[in-house]
């Protein structure tokens, strides 16, 4: 079994060069010039807060939402890491976008065949062995690619380091369970856009907790249904017979 | 009689304004895309579709395996006259939300990938089996009513062979699916703001949507009473609507405790756009109807009982659609009101519902069920009736 990839990205280090949007695009063959926010042409964008640039990207959960909300299974996790999206079986119901507690798939709404777009972390390239293509490009490695456990170690190092610098959390780490994406930063996650209140356990539980009662509703709920018919039934053969008795009764006695 | 062709011919004109706006709309949906027909958004991916095609078009369709439940399970026979007319609109309902989410879905043509590719961790994959096995139920619970005007009595004979597993089925079934358009919004406990979010909302839908579905069937009597010229039965209807009411409080008692157990009665009291929204679906649907249809001099008034369930189903939508949209505004960043071609393709659906089941009573044998067969249930029951009150009588008559 392969180790658990993810991404380490540090915004303390990102100059806002853009070269991992380009990097993208090249990659997953997507048209446009550069893009400021998420959209099917642009897995990955960078939004600036002040100097500071915020790389958007898909997180890539541990227990993606949107891979348990997927009535046909179009999204899976992949056990290296990437969270993927087979054109092929999706139907269109954006239930993926509905239920991402980060606001990441995007949909063609302009085409009349449309799919889903959302960064695939290059699991292609990951399959050959090979980093993905955005951790290439960065010139200054503020996106490092590599396996979760180290790169966990390796942010909370850096903060260790220099805790005077770095916000005391590592964002990914716990989000929602946890996620493949890992976040630095030095200004606090909620001021630059990052959803702060993400439970840390993965949503799937909750629609799960109700899931699991139906074999129990089903059975219990069945047997129930069954009995109450049989009860109610069995009185109405015993109310139409004691009629039929009460009428022979009534006749025979109308005859004496 | 001037008056009637007269009105007539106005509602005629409006269904054919309705349909054409309708047909225009949906060729903008299906040649032109998602985009140009909605003003749904990556920010805001469910609208007016999801939100009255599909969780109110369920929701009011309760009726039919409220009632069925009633009549074959319960074996309460006096309510077999409105049953016909009740699996009826249920079955309509159903067979809309599914045009309905031909509209809303992507890849409309790829609908039937749910049968067999599975998911099983996904409330919408539950969602879809549930409403594919309860649509084929109810039409097998309508059948009769078909193979009658076509005198297949054998056929029929086969179908009455099965209807108590098959009632038991639906009931099974709606119980499920009911409950899980709530448990596909539990997995937004951030997006949704706190005054409808709830781990209860599965049980929420569910009595919300019995209470909802006597209503729709009191409404549906008094409308086809009206444009069949036929009596109303009073007497069940009444009946109906006690049941309502008695869901009404269960639903009430349980959201007051829920708001309780998660500490947010304050946000009843906070100015903002969602607490006034939830005052208007609270007052509407539950406290008015509630204190209307509690009072014997209301139920017992065609009118009062009319009104009554009319709050009733308008309140049920007002919550579904605060659920779908005013709930889900907050979070997303975005406001979010249905286009013209959105709401005009969703006025056309309910227009060919209300078409569809005028067209069907008129030509099925929908509200003469089994006429023979009544008669003769009435008879005895009124021999059970005459020799019960014998008894009591003959009984006091020994105690003195």
């Amino acid at each position: 079994m392969l180790k658990k990839k993810a991404m380490l990205i540090d915004l303390t280090l990102c100059v806002g060069c853009n070269a991992c949007q380009v990097a993208c695009k090249e990659v997953n063959k997507l048209s446009g010039d550069e893009e400021k926010t998420l959209s099917p042409t642009a897995y990955t964008a960078l939004q600036e807060y002040d100097g500071v640039f915020v790389r958007r990207m898909c997180q890539h959960c541990d227990d993606p939402t949107c891979a348990s909300v997927c009535p046909v299974g179009a999204l899976t996790k992949k056990s290296e890491g990437p969270v993927i999206y087979e054109v092929d079986k999706c139907i269109g119901c954006r239930y993926c976008m509905q239920a991402c507690p980060f606001q990441v798939p995007r949909y063609e709404w302009s085409s009349t065949y449309p799919r889903v777009h959302k960064c695939i972390m290059c699991h292609e390239r990951l399959a050959k062995g090979l980093p993905t293509a955005c951790s290439e490009a960065c010139p200054t490695g503020a996106t490092k690619f590599g396996d979760r456990d180290d790169l966990l170690k390796e942010a909370y190092e850096r903060i260790n380091a220099e805790p005077d610098k770095y916000v005391h959390k590592i964002y990914g780490e716990n989000e929602v369970g946890g996620t493949s994406i890992l976040y630095l930063s030095s200004v606090p996650f909620e001021n630059i856009g990052f959803h702060t209140t993400l439970q840390t356990t993965p949503l799937p539980q909750l629609t799960w907790n109700a899931l699991s009662k139906i074999p129990g509703v089903v059975s219990v709920g069945g047997v129930l249904l069954a009995g109450i018919w049989w009860i109610t039934n069995r009185r109405q053969e015993v109310q139409e017979y004691e009629r039929k008795m009460h009428d022979t009764n009534n006749s025979s006695n109308g005859k004496e | 009689m001037k008056k009637f062709l007269s009105t007539f011919g106005f509602w005629k004109v409006v269904a054919v304004a309705i349909i054409t706006t309708g047909l225009y709309s949906a060729y903008i949906r299906f040649f032109h895309g998602l985009g140009a027909s909605t003003n749904l958004n990556d920010q805001f991916p469910w609208g007016i579709w999801i939100g009255f095609d599909v969780l109110c078009g369920v929701g009011l369709a309760a009726g039919g395996f409220t009632l069925a439940a009633i009549v074959y399970i319960f074996n309460i026979k006096r309510f077999e006259p409105i049953i016909r007319p009740t699996i009826l609109t249920a079955f309509l309902g159903y067979v809309l939300v599914v045009v309905g989410l031909m509209f809303d879905l992507g890849r409309p043509l790829q609908i039937w990938h749910a049968i067999i590719m599975w998911n099983p961790r996904s409330v919408m994959f539950e969602v879809a089996w549930c409403v594919m096995l309860y649509t084929t139920v109810l039409a097998l619970e309508f059948s009769p009513v078909i193979l009658e005007r076509f005198k297949m009595i054998k056929t029929i004979k086969a179908v009455k062979r099965i209807s108590i597993p098959l009632i038991i089925l639906g009931v099974l079934l709606s119980t499920l699916h009911q409950s899980s358009l709530g448990s596909l919004y539990l997995i937004v406990p951030e997006k949704m703001y706190p005054l409808w979010y709830s781990p209860y909302m599965p049980v929420f839908f569910y009595t919300s949507a019995i209470a909802a579905g006597c209503g729709m069937i009191i409404f549906e009597s008094f409308l086809s009473s009206r444009a069949f010229k036929r009596g109303l039965e009073m007497n069940l209807l009444t009946e109906i609507s006690r049941v309502c009411v008695v869901m009404l409080a269960v639903y009430a008692t349980m959201k007051i405790m829920d708001l309780s157990d998660r500490k947010m009665f304050s946000l009843l009291f906070v100015p903002r756009f969602e607490t006034y929204m939830y005052w208007c679906e609270v007052i509407i649907g539950v406290i008015v109807p509630f204190a209307l249809l509690s009072q014997k001099r209301v139920r017992n008034n065609p009118t009062g009982l009319f009104i009554g369930a009319i709050f009733v189903v308008a309140g049920f939508v007002m919550n579904r659609m605060n659920i779908a949209i005013t709930g889900m505004e907050g979070w997303s960043g975005t406001s979010y009101f249905p286009s013209f071609t959105e709401f005009m393709i969703t006025v056309m659906i309910v227009t060919i519902g209300f078409i569809a089941f005028y067209l069907i009573a008129k030509y099925f044998p929908v509200f003469t069920h089994e006429e023979h067969h009544e008669e003769k249930e009435v008879a005895h029951a009124a021999i059970a009736w005459k020799r019960d009150i014998e008894s009591v009588s003959k009984m006091t008559e020994m105690r003195n």
